[in-house]
């Protein structure tokens, strides 16, 4: 399977759609090295460039991006679905 | 892989011993009043250019050193030849011209009152006149990366941005620091999420406590005008590009240091004093940052974007890199350096710092950049507080 989400390391909760990506689709995510690191199928489209589950992330968890926390789910956020502003929020601006 | 030390640059070699890469003769306006009687002689002598802008007067303490700081390393920076400053009085004028003739560099001063526009722009003229003489006669030569002093900074940073355009400049930065240049990254409120990173790379503790009293003091002036950055940090821009947290733009952000030891920590538009990447103290906006870059001593700089920041400057050329398909197809003409192919794993990341590392020569050798050619000459004073 082609890639169409790369991940920065295999412990992330999340990954990046490296196109725009179709819900209903089986898609393929690799870390930067090649490695693979399985895949999703996608709940909704998401755009380039923007942020897919590839676990199921449970409300008010926190989200792992490069290995570190990015912020917290303010819904739960099943694996395949786009993560961004309406699920996830930052912990250091209040 | 290409290391730093087998590239070839060429460039103006100035009377302090440090090289440029371009050869301009700028005509610096102390202060808002003065812009007309810069771009008048900028006007009429070919090979110059004035930086207006809109501050210098009124100004006090700490932003007013800033200020200083900023036009006076205009004039200081390698890149200019010689440099003519003009003022509405002759005192703080001076103060400009003294700092910038430390360098030993041709540079003369003209203030306005008990002349006038006229005058001045007629005497300032002659001057300038001389300077291009003198500038166009010097010849490149040979330096090395030793010699090298360069800054990064990011721009409408999406996802792409810290997945392979920051991580770009972040290998290219670990081999220029290994061979030797000078560094300059910064942006103090965009590593929130990774300011302990930052602080764990820093050489000594006593750098990390110099970054961390400027983190917190910037955190504290956000929290004491009672907002937070929320709506700012991320921008719009970014949130369109996938970006979603504070967090997630810093550790997109920090790639741009690589591994590399944080060796010193700056005060804004202070030149750095040894090798190695020294942490800038800097706002986040994109020409402020280059503007303070400019003013430290940079002499090019390596600008990464992921939604399409247009940004350039006057002074330094700067090198745009993207990874976003949709910037590099619909924004073509901005682009320095197309690193697309690392989403597709057709180009890792020793190979996209090799195409980096191959622009930044041909750059320094006289290429110029996108944001040179289109005019970009964004010059922006950081301003830390109102005037009197």
């Amino acid at each position: 399977m082609k890639h169409g989400i790369l991940v920065h390391e295999l412990v992330d909760d999340v990954g990046v759609a490296v196109a725009d990506l179709q819900a209903g689709t089986e898609i393929g995510a690799v870390t930067l090295e090649g490695q693979p690191a399985g895949s999703v199928k996608l709940i909704n489209d998401v755009p380039l460039g923007h942020k897919v589950a590839m676990k199921n992330i449970a409300n008010g968890k926190d989200v792992v991006e490069y290995g570190r926390v990015i912020g917290v789910a303010t819904q739960a956020a099943p694996q395949g679905s786009h993560v961004h502003t309406h699920n996830l929020k930052t912990k250091r601006w209040k | 892989m290409i290391k730093p030390q087998d590239l070839k640059f060429t460039g103006y070699r100035r009377p302090d011993g440090r090289f440029g890469a371009r050869n301009y003769v700028l005509i610096i306006p102390v202060d808002d009043l003065s812009n007309a009687a810069a771009e008048g002689v900028a006007h009429n002598i070919r090979g110059t250019m004035a930086l207006p802008h809109p501050y210098g007067r009124l100004q006090f303490g700490e932003d007013l050193e800033l200020t200083f700081r900023t036009l006076a390393g205009q004039g200081r920076n390698p890149n200019c030849a010689a440099a003519i400053v003009i003022g509405i009085e002759p005192n703080w004028t001076d103060r400009i011209v003294k700092e910038i003739a430390k360098t030993g560099k041709p540079v003369a001063g003209f203030a306005i009152e008990r002349s006038g526009d006229h005058k001045t722009i007629e005497a300032a003229s002659r001057k300038a006149k001389e300077f291009v003489h003198y500038a166009t006669e010097i010849a490149r030569t040979p330096f090395t990366v030793k010699e090298l002093t360069m800054s990064t900074k990011c721009g409408e940073s999406d996802t792409t941005s810290g997945l392979a355009s920051n991580p770009t400049v972040g290998r290219t930065f670990e081999r220029l620091a290994d061979a030797g240049a000078t560094l300059i990254f910064g942006e103090t409120t965009e590593v929130t999420g990774g300011e302990d990173i930052i602080m764990q790379q820093c050489a000594t503790p006593e750098i990390a406590a110099q970054f961390k009293a400027a983190f917190d003091d910037y955190q504290n002036l956000v929290e004491s005008q009672g907002v937070s950055l929320l709506g700012s940090q991320p921008t719009e821009g970014n949130i369109r590009g996938g970006l979603t947290t504070i967090e997630e733009k810093a550790l997109g952000n920090i790639q741009k240091a690589g591994r590399c030891p944080i060796i010193d920590f700056l005060k804004p538009a202070v030149e750095p004093r040894k090798p190695g990447l020294s942490f800038m103290d800097s706002s986040s906006a994109a020409a402020e940052m280059v503007t303070l870059c400019a003013a430290a001593g940079s002499v090019v700089h390596y600008f990464t974007t992921g939604q399409g920041n247009v940004i350039g400057n006057p002074v330094i050329p700067v090198i745009k890199l993207s990874a976003n398909p949709l910037t590099v197809a619909t924004m073509s003409e901005h682009v320095d350096v197309d690193l697309t192919g690392m989403l597709r794993l057709e180009m890792n990341l020793d190979q996209a710092a090799d195409a980096a590392l191959l622009m930044l020569e041909r750059t320094i050798n006289g290429r110029l950049t996108a944001a040179e050619i289109l005019r970009h000459n964004e010059f922006v004073l950081t301003k830390l507080y109102r005037s009197a």
